[in-house]
């Protein structure tokens, strides 16, 4: 298993897979971190860096889709989509073009430069626009893999990345697959469903928890559409207590994706989400940023906690 | 049935047809964009009907036909007449003109389940990108084909437009042709009074690209800045000063008749005059 950023998983598979002529990767001036050079130096006739316009970049990814390709629109999520809801709503998602639009620098976890650069409102963004497809791996490999994927998948995605190094969750006989979660963990008393570099952090309230003899489920949603409806029900039915956990706002997120789900499905479990709480964050490093803005594996369990104390209350009721 | 000719006396009378053809189909859809479609029509006669563009109408997804963009992607009443009287779709589907379950998906604005139509446009300034995207491919794929887009000069307003304009140049795609139907009005103004979009030439011309003005409603001047050979370096932009509403004389210049359907008395009389 490999650590790694899953942004080096995608490069990692642009570079490996990138010999299909149908392939051609845009960039919008940054793509040293986006990690999209890596195609464009070893397939420089198919890489388009469009320079720091990325309106223009996303409506170009579509003409080439349109005249068969497969687009890579590649960009730091916060300038990627806040920038071009427009174009990718009428271009991409209603025109339903062969574009992948690939978000890096994700979440509160890219630190430092501030919420400015801090992506917390993609996936409302995503999720909201009919045909698109939203994806968020979870490490290295699940990102080199899931690459592999959207190279041979056809239609709008939503590709979401992270800067920051994971550890690595899964090795080469995982098999990535468009719509499908995964249970890194089972356990009884709770299941924690997670996204992206939330995964790692569960995994490891699910460690601090295990210490208090309590045994959660930790899955992996790297599709947050369309959803693993029946992994999202199995889990919330054996267990009876659901957290989601995602590096996000809490609204319209991963958190409403299970939420609807489950609603949808008339299962009513004690639920709790864990996300950036309807506000910007500050400067920091990711840890420090995890810690104050209730991202933390620590508060994670916290928050599982308070869902064992509902559903031990609402099991008492009954 | 239409035919493919470069007589400019048949591509007028053919122009006419177009231009009656599209405000009988707003007339009928009860709302739609007549100023813009007149303005255009000229110009999108030439493409299909003067031998310019190659493309069977009978395989649009042909990947080696020319391709065509409609930026300003409220010019619809022209558009889909177009595309009918090309043979992308029966003229009797025309009926369907921004009207629920669409044989033929004539939204108000395009969308590419319409035969001949290559993307969703209506939201001003994507088209251009969209059209250099096209033609990238193009040189990708080994294939010759052009691509030729209609802005509107309101949506030069747009930003996205001069990012296109960049691209375009760095990249030197020589069969991109963005042709701006500069009818001098918009929805709420006139455009001067807008945003001045002057000295447009050059704009364009700072912008690295090769440009040819004329008028845009004399089919001698347009089919001959269609036909002119490309350069081998630069993008081409065909600046074709328009007039709003064109051919019907209580419409031309008004911004009024952006955005209105005309009523049976104005459709008659818009008739008449382009009799």
């Amino acid at each position: 298993m490999k650590d790694g950023a899953t942004r080096d998983g995608y490069g990692a598979a642009l570079q490996d897979f990138g010999d299909n002529p149908k392939v051609v990767v845009l960039d919008a001036g940054v793509s040293d971190s986006t990690r999209s050079k890596k195609f464009g130096d070893k397939f420089p006739d198919r890489f388009f860096n469009m320079g720091i316009s990325e309106g223009d970049m996303v409506c170009t990814a579509a003409g080439l889709a349109t005249a068969g390709k497969v687009a890579f629109a590649t960009s730091f999520a916060c300038f990627l989509l806040g920038r071009t809801m427009d174009q990718i709503l009428v271009s991409v998602a209603y025109s339903n073009t062969n574009v992948k639009l690939v978000g890096t620098h994700t979440g509160i976890a890219v630190g430092p430069d501030g919420p400015t650069a801090q992506m917390i409102v993609d996936l409302a963004y995503t999720r909201a626009m009919p045909n698109l497809t939203v994806i968020q791996p979870a490490d290295y490999e699940e990102a080199y893999q899931a690459t592999k994927t959207l190279i041979n998948h056809n239609g709008p995605v939503y590709f979401r990345l992270g800067r920051s190094k994971v550890k690595g969750l899964y090795d080469s006989s995982y098999k990535f697959e468009i719509g499908k979660g995964s249970v890194l963990r089972e356990g009884s008393d709770a299941v924690i469903i997670a996204t992206g570099v939330m995964v790692q952090e569960s995994l490891a309230a699910a460690e601090l928890l295990k210490a208090e003899n309590i045994d959660v489920s930790v899955v992996n949603i790297s599709t947050i559409k369309p959803l693993d409806n029946e992994l999202v029900a199995n889990q919330a039915r054996k267990t009876g207590a659901v957290i989601t956990a995602e590096d996000h706002n809490v609204f319209g997120g991963l958190g409403d994706a299970v939420l609807d789900s489950l609603a949808n499905q008339d299962i009513m479990v004690p639920f709790r989400k864990v996300g950036v709480e309807d506000t910007f964050a500050e400067t920091g490093s990711q840890d420090q940023l995890f810690e104050k803005y209730g991202l933390s594996a620590s508060h994670i369990a916290a928050t599982v906690k308070e869902v064992l104390a509902k559903k031990t209350a609402s099991q008492a009721s009954i | 049935m239409t035919v493919c000719t470069d007589d400019i006396a048949s591509l007028e009378q053919e122009a006419k047809e177009v231009r009656r053809q599209s405000l009988q189909i707003i007339h009928d859809a009860g709302s739609g964009h007549p100023g813009g479609s007149l303005s255009g029509a000229d110009i999108l006669t030439a493409l299909y009907f003067g031998g310019i563009m190659q493309f069977d109408a009978s395989n649009p997804k042909d990947p080696a036909r020319d391709r065509f963009v409609l930026s300003k992607g409220h010019a619809t009443g022209l558009l889909y007449t177009v595309l009918a009287r090309a043979g992308f779709f029966p003229q009797e589907d025309l009926v369907g003109y921004r009207k629920i379950n669409s044989k033929r998906n004539l939204s108000g604005h395009p969308h590419p389940k319409t035969p001949g139509v290559e993307i969703a446009t209506g939201s001003l300034g994507q088209g251009l990108s969209v059209a250099h995207g096209i033609a990238l491919s193009a040189r990708l794929d080994g294939l010759d084909f052009k691509v030729y887009t209609l802005l509107g000069d309101g949506e030069l307003q747009e930003g996205q437009i001069w990012e296109a304009a960049m691209s375009a140049q760095k990249f030197k795609t020589n069969n991109l042709i963005a042709i701006v139907d500069f009818n001098k009005v918009a929805q709420d103004n006139i455009t001067k009074d807008l945003k001045d979009l002057e000295p447009l030439e050059d704009k364009w011309s700072a912008f690295g690209w090769e440009v040819i003005r004329i008028d845009g409603h004399n089919m001698t001047e347009v089919m001959g800045a269609l036909k002119r050979p490309l350069d081998k370096t630069r993008p081409r932009v065909i600046i074709a000063d328009t007039v709003k509403g064109k051919g019907v004389s209580f419409m031309e210049g008004k911004t009024a008749w952006h955005g209105v359907a005309p009523g049976d008395e104005d459709l008659e009389r818009a008739l008449k005059e382009l009799e």
